[in-house]
């Protein structure tokens, strides 16, 4: 089994889905991630982000995003608890959390804090909107990020209002940068010993995510965004790109030459789009033949006379056609987790494979202070053996 | 410093999932140089939105290989692929997105490359994995999104399946191809030895949905149900969602709702706070809140709703966004320019080490651009 971040110890304060998404990945990948919960109440996402799925007594989302980390409890207000709390970061690689900006300096976990007990440390932290300007302070949280981001006026049709995207998308994008500050810096500390700090935000995140359309804004003087009236996938693109319904359910369509489209589909209509202009200038035009003529057949109807031809197309899948398929199942893409009571549940692998190896890990998620002693004992007896 | 700074990557990659790992690499230090087609470079560099150019190329070529450079090589000659062995040696990582079999054939799969250059970190970026039944589709993010089951996330109940209308898929398996990339160099520190990372555009869409599909695996199948209208995450409980106000639309997070309520001036009926309401009778309670924002401006909640910390946004498009202080003290965006002098406006890295910002005003390269340097520089004739 070949992880890369083997031997590698990170301390995380965050919580919900941003930070805790980016340890997780690191976790897979080899390093130790020990999560630092506040008593009683620990991560609010314990709380707070639920699904309506418990799970021995936990929300499927928090199993989902802290397995195969560990959990030790302090209440960093309290000067006994944070002293053992710096005991743990002295020998740490990483510290990583996601508070608004201002709550690290009371509780005494800021860079230049925890430089003095851990001078090559890497810094990692998430924060909603920066650590200046007048929404320095706002709740960073996901659909509120989607909201203010311009990105809902990019999904589903014309005239259908705002759209978010149903998935904490910034999250994972604030967590999937964070990991690769974090790594780049653990590289350069390899090589020149020094520590370094990363900074994420999550309005940063979203807006670069959005290059394509916003890089379009300032080309074309500001055109606001123009979805298509029908079978939006991208408002920047042409026709046929979308998604169809057909006979018995519904099919993707990406890239193609229209008058190709007509003749393989028997369309018409379709053959007199030969400028290559107006598939963009006529998508919506366009779209609506479509929509009308492959309404007429089956999805397998249709994919056995595109794909020959190599036009690109899928059919679209729920969850229960993905993971019932023969192309979803040959990626061994689920793994069974299990919890120190023995409670276990499925849940999906790290998507990174190295040497052809899967990173997979039978680890479920650690209840609140779960290892606080054992913790406490390993890292006194270090220091203890150190001393002598 | 910047942190990749000495390291040397060669990208082969096309489109968008794996140049966009190259950009990324490139913004925290490394030496790009993107390995073309002679004359025509990538073909990526054909791929426009909204049939936007600039010279030859398009610009969503230019905005996600900007801060790289340009060596074009016919793969399949043989004078040209020596010259990319040799470069090969003194390079750190390549990565390359070919359907399966294709490096085999050119002879630039992994175990050719570990045999000239053992401490290499090769990535490689595939739509569904090297084998199976749709190891030779096109690995596109459209067609990816829809069998990944994505699209029934996105939009109301009675919507037909809604795309993610931005190439998701692409950019998170950039993403974790970076993440594989940075591990496996961070490794080679230790062993002395490269890796091979292999990402997919299909195992990247479902790991972005883990959360969901974690829950599907354990409550007995139950597909998502996205709620009737408003819906942002199926996952989630009322009020979670997009509400139309009498002048545009807000965005209401987790908020309790006894304390939503009390805002909106109605008393809270007996049958939403029974034991899981938020779930069971989600749709009522969104129905209920939906006729109550409509009826004033969304200035007026927001200041009702800030007032009490409670998680609440009004809906931007890119006209507010873009000219709003609060995106603007972020200096996100920054200005490249090509050979010619075309300046192009476009965004930054997100990430900011050692508490400096990361501007780079290099612009994409034309096919080639770097060619005869590159030539002297490595020795390669």
């Amino acid at each position: 089994m070949d992880t890369p971040l083997e031997g590698i110890l990170i301390i995380d304060f965050s919580q919900f889905l941003s930070g805790p998404s980016a340890s997780l990945r690191l976790a897979d990948m080899g390093a130790r991630v020990i999560k630092i919960e506040q008593p009683e109440t620990g991560d609010i996402c314990r709380t707070v982000y639920v699904s309506n799925t418990l799970l021995n007594g936990e929300s499927s989302v928090f199993h989902a995003i802290n397995r195969n980390k560990e959990s030790y409890q302090a209440d960093m207000k309290d000067a006994m608890d944070r002293e053992k709390v710096y005991r743990l970061i002295e020998k740490a690689d990483i510290v990583l959390h996601n508070f608004r900006p201002g709550v690290v300096e009371r509780l005494g976990i800021d860079y230049s804090s925890i430089k003095k007990i851990n001078a090559d440390i890497i810094y990692g932290d998430i924060s909603g909107y920066g650590k200046t300007g007048p929404w320095k302070n706002k709740p960073g949280q996901d659909l509120l990020l989607q909201a203010l981001s311009g990105l809902t006026g990019l999904s589903g049709n014309a005239g259908t209002g705002p759209v978010p995207v149903g998935l904490a998308i910034v999250d994972l994008l604030a967590g999937a940068h964070l990991v690769q500050g974090v790594l780049a810096c653990l590289y350069r500390r390899a090589n020149t010993g020094e520590g370094g700090q990363v900074e994420v935000s999550m309005l940063e995140s979203i807006m670069e995510f959005q290059f394509e359309s916003i890089t379009t804004y300032y080309r074309d003087g500001g055109e606001p965004v123009q979805r298509t009236k029908s079978n939006n996938a991208h408002a920047y693109l042409g026709a046929p790109y979308g998604i169809y319904e057909t006979l018995d359910g519904f099919m993707a369509l990406a890239m193609g030459q229209i008058p190709v489209l007509g003749e393989l589909l028997s369309c018409e209509p379709l053959l007199g789009y030969t400028e290559v202009a107006s598939w963009y200038d006529e998508r919506d035009s366009i779209k609506e033949i479509l929509a009308e003529h492959l309404k007429t057949a089956s999805t397998q109807h249709w994919l056995s006379i595109l794909e020959p031809a190599d036009i690109w197309c899928a059919a679209v899948y729920n969850w229960k056609e993905l993971l019932d398929s023969e192309g979803f199942r040959i990626l061994d893409m689920i793994q069974e987790v299990s919890m120190s009571d023995g409670y276990g549940l499925k849940t999906t692998r790290c998507p990174i494979q190295i040497n052809d190896n899967f990173m997979k890990s039978e680890v479920g998620m650690p209840k609140l202070g779960e290892h606080t002693l054992k913790i406490d004992e390993e890292f006194s007896s270090a220091l203890s053996t150190e001393d002598h | 410093m910047l942190p990749l700074k000495g390291i040397t990557v060669l990208e082969f990659a096309q489109f968008m999932a794996g140049p966009s790992a190259g950009l990324k690499l490139a913004d925290l230090g490394a030496r790009v140089i993107k390995i073309e087609r002679p004359v025509v470079g990538e073909s990526g560099r054909q791929i426009a939105i909204k049939n936007l150019f600039i010279d030859d190329d398009s610009l969503v070529f230019h905005t996600i290989n900007r801060n790289k450079e340009s060596y074009t090589a016919n793969l399949k000659d043989p004078d040209d692929l020596a010259k990319i062995k040799k470069l090969l040696v003194q390079a750190d990582v390549m990565t390359h997105n070919f359907r399966p079999g294709v490096m085999e054939k050119i002879g630039l799969d992994y175990e050719s490359v570990k045999a000239i250059n053992p401490k290499l970190v090769y990535g490689e970026v595939t739509g569904y994995g090297k084998k199976g039944v749709w190891a030779k589709k096109p690995g596109q993010d459209l067609l990816v999104q829809s069998l990944s089951g994505a699209t029934y996330l996105t939009g109301n109940k009675q919507d037909p399946p809604i795309p993610m209308g931005i190439a998701a898929s692409d950019m998170f398996t950039g993403a974790h191809l970076a993440q594989g990339v940075l591990a496996a160099l961070y490794q080679k520190t230790k062993t002395g030895t490269g890796s091979k990372v292999s990402v997919s555009l299909l195992e990247s869409t479902v790991d972005m949905q883990f959360e969901g599909l974690t829950t599907y695996l354990n409550n007995g199948g139950q597909v998502p149900k996205r709620a009737h209208f408003g819906n942002a995450l199926p996952l989630l409980p009322a009020p979670y969602g997009i509400y139309k106000t009498k002048d545009g639309h807000i965005a209401l997070s987790m908020i309790p709702m006894d304390l939503l309520f009390e805002i909106i001036g109605k008393e809270l009926p007996s049958t939403f706070t029974e034991p899981e309401a938020t779930f069971k009778k989600r749709n009522k309670i969104m129905a209920f809140i939906g006729e109550v924002m409509v009826q004033e401006p969304t200035d007026h909640w927001l200041e009702l709703l800030e007032e009490k910390n409670l998680w609440c946004a009004p809906v931007y498009d890119y006209d507010t966004i873009l000219h709003h202080e609060a995106f603007l003290t972020l200096e996100m965006i920054q200005e490249v320019e090509t050979a010619k002098g075309e300046k192009i406006k476009t965004t930054r890295c997100p990430l900011r080490i050692d508490g400096e910002r990361i501007f780079s005003r290099k612009s994409a390269p034309t096919a080639g651009e770097d060619t005869e340097r590159i030539d002297k520089e490595f020795h390669l004739t």
